[in-house]
């Protein structure tokens, strides 16, 4: 089983677009999109969800009220500003733990000299394992202002190399997030190659140093693919040089074609459609030869 | 009066908003690049950086000779940063937040913390742009310690924009909070409408004013103008889908300064956030 994972450093590259023409060119695979922040190729593929579990992870500090004294040892303790004290209606002070600044480190859990603090555990999401035209999915959605995106995408890669081994599929397809943070890196490692596609611009080139850089700090082979070339020839030129520079591949490049967002407009993937662009990605299909 | 440039998707405008912006403002502004996973203002200001400063994350060491391997620290790290093996403790310090819970938990005391570098925050000066960026290391994972390191970094009571990173997930909420108003930047596609009303979901949990910027109108179609109706969220401002835009971004210019006229855009998108704030800022 071979697992392609496509990033991109900067975001709106065309990654999304990218990676549901490929799933759609490898006929069939298991696609998993880890960009669980912002997933978006469930617009594309249509998915039909067939399971769906909820993913609890880590833990949230909740002050009991009545069992606080006020003594104020939690605010000294915790290194993330997540204890808010406040007035109540009778002039009193309270202390509660902002759920949206707490790690979940459990520190003031702990020390608490009342033991007036709860640590349930929380919801950060949940995952589906869907059925697409192009095989099983498996996709996932971040609760609202919730951690732990990177514990998710594992979850997602995992379950998607799990179906592939179960179906003797030999393609894991894998929508990766922007950025080189936690939840890219959860996306890439161990992964058999990373394409990155990238956009003619100082950006597009700035990005892909780093993203670059984050493959060979993981020793994963990358290759890179320069989408909508056309808007600066010069520039794709210097990308694909600092790509091999950089001991990347160079897998194809992409024209700027309306089209593209037309395909999306009609929920199909580029190659799906008489869109110009859609002879390009059959190209840089040919040349992934995976 | 801090205003920040956020959005769902990523490539949607959010760095050509922010500094275009602040270009337009014309009085001094000082510009917060939190995107720190691949920050790009510089790119487009091409200033003078005045100082930069190491951020570094706190990080267990433990002195073999006082550990007796008990595993209290590894039991009680969240994260398991620390592992107990063979009566012995590993560290992982990219698995660490830096909450220091092993450090008071050890009956020991052979736990001390020393710096685990993630990356820096440089001040930049570019005319009347002051510019504030975080470049995180390759290979760190965490990411909102360096956003609130930049921020921290910013002066107090100067006219602040910030530009955050793509996504709805902790680096956003770090770069968004503490703003009087934000600007999610999207564009009139499914993947723009579908990543907006992630946004929007994010931007009411944190109770924060916000509009829209609708970029590249004239590409996709009118389905985020319908939604922003439909959920009574104001459009701050528009911007055609125009090459130009696109030609002068790839090579690292500013709108503004190629398309004087684009700055009373920008300039009416600012008093469009200070009107969100109700009179705060």
């Amino acid at each position: 089983m071979k697992e392609l994972t496509v990033i991109s450093g900067k975001g709106g590259t065309g990654k999304t677009s990218v990676a549901a023409s490929l799933a759609v060119l490898a006929g069939r695979c298991v696609v998993a999109d880890c960009d669980v922040d912002a997933a978006d190729l469930h617009l594309l593929l249509a998915p039909i969800v067939k399971a769906r579990q909820e993913l609890r992870g880590g833990h949230q500090a909740v002050i009991r009220p009545e069992a606080c004294n006020g003594c104020g040892e939690c605010v000294a303790l915790c290194r993330f500003a997540a204890v808010t004290v406040s007035t109540d209606a009778t002039g009193g002070t309270r202390f509660a733990i902002d759920p949206i600044a707490c790690e979940g480190c459990g520190v003031c859990v702990r020390f608490c000299p009342e033991h007036a603090i709860d640590f349930p555990e929380r919801t950060c999401g949940e995952w589906m394992v869907s059925e697409t035209r192009c095989g099983p999915m498996v996709h996932a959605r971040l609760a609202v202002a919730a951690e732990n995106s990177g514990k998710l995408v594992s979850i997602v890669r995992r379950e998607a190399r799990r179906i592939a081994d179960e179906e003797a599929q030999a393609l894991v397809l894998v929508d990766g997030p922007p950025g080189i943070g936690c939840p890219v890196i959860a996306s890439v490692t161990g992964a058999g190659l990373v394409l990155v596609v990238t956009e003619p611009t100082l950006s597009g080139e700035h990005d892909l140093e780093r993203v670059l850089a984050l493959a060979g700090h993981f020793r994963i082979p990358a290759t890179v693919c320069v989408n909508k070339w056309d808007i600066n020839p010069e520039m794709a030129e210097r990308i694909e040089q600092r790509a091999r520079a950089a001991g990347a591949g160079v897998a194809g490049r992409i024209r700027y074609d309306c089209g593209v967002t037309a395909a999306q407009m009609a929920g199909l993937a580029v190659v799906e459609t008489a869109a110009a662009a859609a002879e390009d990605i059959r190209r840089l299909w040919a040349q992934l030869n995976l | 009066m801090i205003v920040a440039i956020a959005s769902g998707k990523g490539g949607t405008g959010k760095t050509t908003v922010a500094v275009n912006l602040a270009r337009a403002m014309g009085s001094p502004v000082q510009l917060l690049d939190c995107d720190v996973e691949e920050p790009n203002d510089n790119l487009f200001l091409k200033g003078r950086v005045r100082e930069a400063h190491t951020v570094t994350l706190p990080v267990p060491e433990v002195d073999a000779t006082r550990c007796d391997g008990c595993g209290e620290c590894c039991h009680f790290c969240e994260y398991h940063a620390l592992a107990c093996l063979g009566g012995s403790v590993l560290v992982f310090p990219e698995l660490c937040h830096g909450c220091g819970g092993c450090t008071l938990v050890c009956p020991q005391q052979a736990i001390r913390e020393t710096s685990r570098a993630i990356g820096v925050v440089e001040t930049v000066e570019c005319g009347a742009i002051t510019l504030v960026q975080g470049r995180l290391d390759v290979g760190v994972a965490l990411v909102p310690p360096l956003i609130r390191a930049v921020k921290a970094h910013a002066q107090p009571g100067v006219a602040t924009i910030v530009d955050a990173p793509p996504g709805t997930s902790c680096p956003v909420i770090a770069a968004v909070t503490g703003a009087d108003a934000v600007a999610l930047v999207t564009e009139p596609t499914p993947f723009g409408l579908h990543d907006l009303g992630l946004a929007v979901d994010t931007l009411r949990e944190l109770h924060i004013p916000f509009g829209v910027v609708v970029n590249r109108v004239g590409e996709g179609d009118g389905r985020v103008h319908a939604y922003c109706r439909a959920q009574g969220i104001p459009v701050l401002a528009e911007f055609p889908d125009d090459r130009r835009v696109a030609e002068a971004y790839s090579r690292g210019e500013l709108a503004v300064d190629v398309q004087p006229e684009l700055g009373e855009l920008f300039r009416r998108l600012h008093l469009g956030l200070l009107g969100l704030t109700g009179g705060r800022g």
